[in-house]
């Protein structure tokens, strides 16, 4: 850990920033009502995930992780396309973006 | 010698065609049914002479029995339990194989000519080569429970073809009463297995005998109790009291079936493995008195409702219960290898008279009312002659072959004490009441006048009546052997005779007595069905409580009714069908059910439908679980902090 240490960052940093990132794109996933700004946090609570990937993959010298963040990157990437494909369609069906007010699935 | 007889080719043959002819036997032409279902049988028979002719040493020396064939993998193998599938040829089952593959063949052969317009042509004869199977399965088994597999196999076979006419109430109720009633002997059998089992270690017969024998102040108690137990299952099986009810029942199959199942093989499966276990009976002398008296109290019971049975086959079967009386009498005394003349005889003659009655219904259109038969001897020639063959036979006249077999039992059990002598006076008696049933169901049958002038009689196909001319030759020929050569063949594997009489001319007298009982039983019948027809039923107004009694079988199916059914049945539909199935199980339910309702209820306020309400349970959800890992619940919460910051900086 020492090498990583060089300039003087310790990995509790990146954790922390990580779980921050992570727990701020919940809240905003769970309390924002526009769908955009909803989806906007996934992608946060993603990239934040990526992070912690990224620094253990770096501490402990394993490429696997350095791997699945591009795995991630992907699937955001196709998760955007297809998400804002959706929400288009919603908006014009419903002239809408109030998550409260897309509630068809409800019983 | 090292040969092999292949042994195992005997049951799995017929196996053979019953997987063929059952699975696609509906589909097969019909003559290749036949093929595959006479074949098969044939080439069972094919290796048991082969065998037989080893054993006799034709063409080679001759064998030392007991010839033993295991199949190398090991059936059960658990501690120091150890049964394997191992087959035994020796005097016994010899004699057995070549009746049960030789009439069974024949019947075989006439089941084409009897069933050639019936439905179900390849099931039934799927059926018969399934019953041969298990047949010679526990024919030749080496051990106690192998031997029941084949004793279970045939009652499944038994209760499949007595209900093959199943669209017919009748036929499946009489098919369901032989299964449950044959469960009851089933049962003690179990029992006895385990017994022996606990007592010997091993279910192997030969070891049990040489147990047995090594120990000969062994006697009664446990296996007195194991004796019975067997007897128990032997009553099941071959129809004794109190469990023969079934029999007469089971004439609802098709009549070869009758012929193979319940008359010549299957009933018979209870005398040979009371032979098959001879020595314990031997070491229990209680066990051995009382199948003695249920033989003999069977042999007269069912002799006496036979006299005024009307229907052909009932007629016969309350006879086969009769003789099979005959051989467990013969058992009791310990003249097993009379017992088994008797049987290989019976085998013969009754597989004929049930066969040549088979005749007769099919050739007057299905009719098995004797009032309705007469002056049958014109249209049916050979029928009649084979049919009489077997009627002088059953009724024991010289030197036909029931003459020799049945009197080997009748000397046996004089010899036997005071006791034996009782035992032989039923069996007279007996013997009396036979002769005059079955020349009844001759006259009535064959002789007179017609009584449906209506019906045309056609006599049956050469398929039908081939069996019959031979089973009729050996119905003749059959005791020519002698008892005392057949005995001294038996005699390794069922011991030796009993000891000669010392009075001089003793088994003539007893003999000249049977004759002359079969005479006064024939006189009788002449009398009353040939001279006097009318005096018959006169003889029944005149004695109208002993007649009703008869004809309702003493009662004994009511009385069963009442005692064991009824209750059975109320015990059924108030205890287990309203408490145990409405109110404990069905409460049970209820109960279960109503909690899951209830719950439902509750937990699907939760299912909102708000993807955000969803979303803030998965994280509360999330944070728990990362919580109950983190956190070290029995260290105070400063510690804890502590701890989290250790694996961070770590």
């Amino acid at each position: 850990m020492n090498n990583f240490l060089s300039q003087g960052v310790p990995i509790s940093w990146f954790l922390l920033l990580s779980a921050a990132l992570f727990s701020l794109g919940v809240l905003g996933f769970l309390i924002k009502r526009n769908l955009i700004t909803v989806f906007m946090s996934i992608e946060l609570m993603l990239n934040a995930v990526n992070l912690s990937f990224v620094t253990f993959a770096h501490e402990w010298h394993a490429v696997k992780g350095q791997i699945f963040v591009f795995f991630v990157m992907m699937v955001a990437a196709a998760e955007a396309a297809v998400g804002l494909a959706i929400i288009i369609a919603v908006f014009r069906a419903r002239a809408t973006l109030a998550v409260d007010r897309i509630d068809l699935m409800k019983l | 010698m090292n040969v092999n007889l292949h042994l195992w080719l005997i049951p799995l043959l017929p196996f053979a065609g019953f997987l063929l002819n059952g699975i696609l036997g509906s589909r097969l032409p019909k003559w290749l049914v036949t093929t595959i279902a006479l074949l098969t049988p044939l080439v069972s028979f094919g290796v048991v002479l082969n065998a037989a002719r080893f054993v006799f040493g034709i063409g080679g020396a001759a064998s030392s029995l007991p010839y033993i064939e295991t199949c190398p993998i090991p059936w059960i193998n658990a501690g120091t339990l150890h049964i394997d599938f191992s087959f035994v040829l020796d005097q016994l089952s010899l004699v057995m194989l070549l009746v049960v593959t030789g009439v069974g063949f024949l019947i075989h052969i006439y089941s084409v000519g009897y069933m050639a317009h019936e439905e179900g042509y390849a099931r039934y004869f799927a059926y018969l080569n399934l019953f041969l199977f298990f047949m010679t399965v526990l024919v030749l088994a080496g051990n106690a429970l192998l031997m029941f597999v084949g004793w279970e196999g045939v009652g499944l076979a038994s209760y499949l073809l007595i209900g093959f006419y199943f669209s017919k109430d009748s036929a499946a109720k009489a098919g369901k009463k032989a299964f449950i009633v044959n469960r009851i002997g089933d049962f003690g059998f179990l029992i006895g297995i385990f017994l022996l089992l606990a007592n010997f270690g091993t279910l192997t017969f030969s070891e049990i005998a040489s147990k047995l024998v090594a120990s000969p102040a062994w006697q009664g108690g446990v296996l007195t109790t194991i004796a019975l137990c067997l007897l128990l299952g032997a009553t099941g099986k071959s129809a004794q009291l109190p469990l023969y009810i079934w029999l007469p029942d089971a004439m609802e199959g098709p009549t070869p079936v009758s012929a193979l199942i319940h008359a010549a093989t299957m009933v018979t499966a209870g005398v040979y493995m009371i032979a098959r276990t001879h020595v314990l009976f031997d070491h229990a002398p209680f066990a051995l008195g009382v199948v003695a008296v249920v033989g003999a109290a069977t042999a007269l019971f069912a002799a006496t409702i036979g006299l005024v049975q009307n229907d052909i086959k009932r007629v016969l079967a309350y006879s086969t219960i009769s003789q099979l009386g005959y051989m467990f009498l013969g058992c009791g005394v310990a003249a097993y290898s009379a017992a088994i003349f008797h049987l290989v005889t019976h085998a013969f003659f009754k597989a004929l008279l049930f066969l040549a009655a088979g005749s007769v219904i099919h050739a007057i259109g299905g009719e098995q009312d004797l009032r309705k038969m007469g002056g049958l001897r014109k249209h049916l020639p050979v029928t009649f002659w084979t049919m009489t063959a077997a009627v002088f036979t059953i009724a024991g006249f010289p030197p036909l072959a029931a003459f020799f077999s049945k009197d080997a039992i009748l000397y046996e059990a004089f010899l036997h004490g005071t006791f034996g002598m009782a035992l032989w006076f039923v069996g007279l008696v007996t013997a009396l009441l036979t002769s005059f049933y079955m020349f009844r169901l001759w006259y009535m049958t064959f002789m007179g006048e017609s009584r449906s002038p209506q019906i045309h009689p056609h006599e049956s196909p050469w398929s039908m009546l081939g069996p019959l001319v031979i089973l009729a030759l050996l119905s003749i020929g059959g005791g020519w052997i002698g008892i005392e050569r057949f005995a001294a063949f038996l005699s390794p594997a069922v011991g030796p005779r009993a000891a000669e009489s010392t009075i001089p001319n003793l088994e003539l007298m007893l003999s000249a007595a049977a004759v002359a009982v079969a005479l006064l039983g024939w006189y009788v019948a002449d009398r009353l069905y040939r001279q006097k027809p009318g005096q018959a039923a006169e003889l029944a107004e005149a004695l109208p409580v002993g007649y009703k009694t008869l004809a309702h079988k003493y009662y004994v199916d009511e009385i069963y009714d009442a005692t064991v059914v009824k209750p059975l049945f109320g015990f059924s539909k108030y205890v287990l069908g309203v408490v145990v199935d409405v109110v404990l199980l069905g409460g049970l339910a209820w109960l279960l059910g109503g909690i899951a309702m209830f719950s439902g209820a509750i937990l699907q306020r939760w299912q909102s439908g708000n993807l955000r309400s969803y979303a803030a349970w998965l994280a509360a959800g999330a944070a728990a679980l990362l919580l109950f890992v983190l956190v070290p619940w029995n260290s105070v919460w400063p510690a804890s902090v502590d701890f989290i910051w250790k694996v961070a900086r770590h």
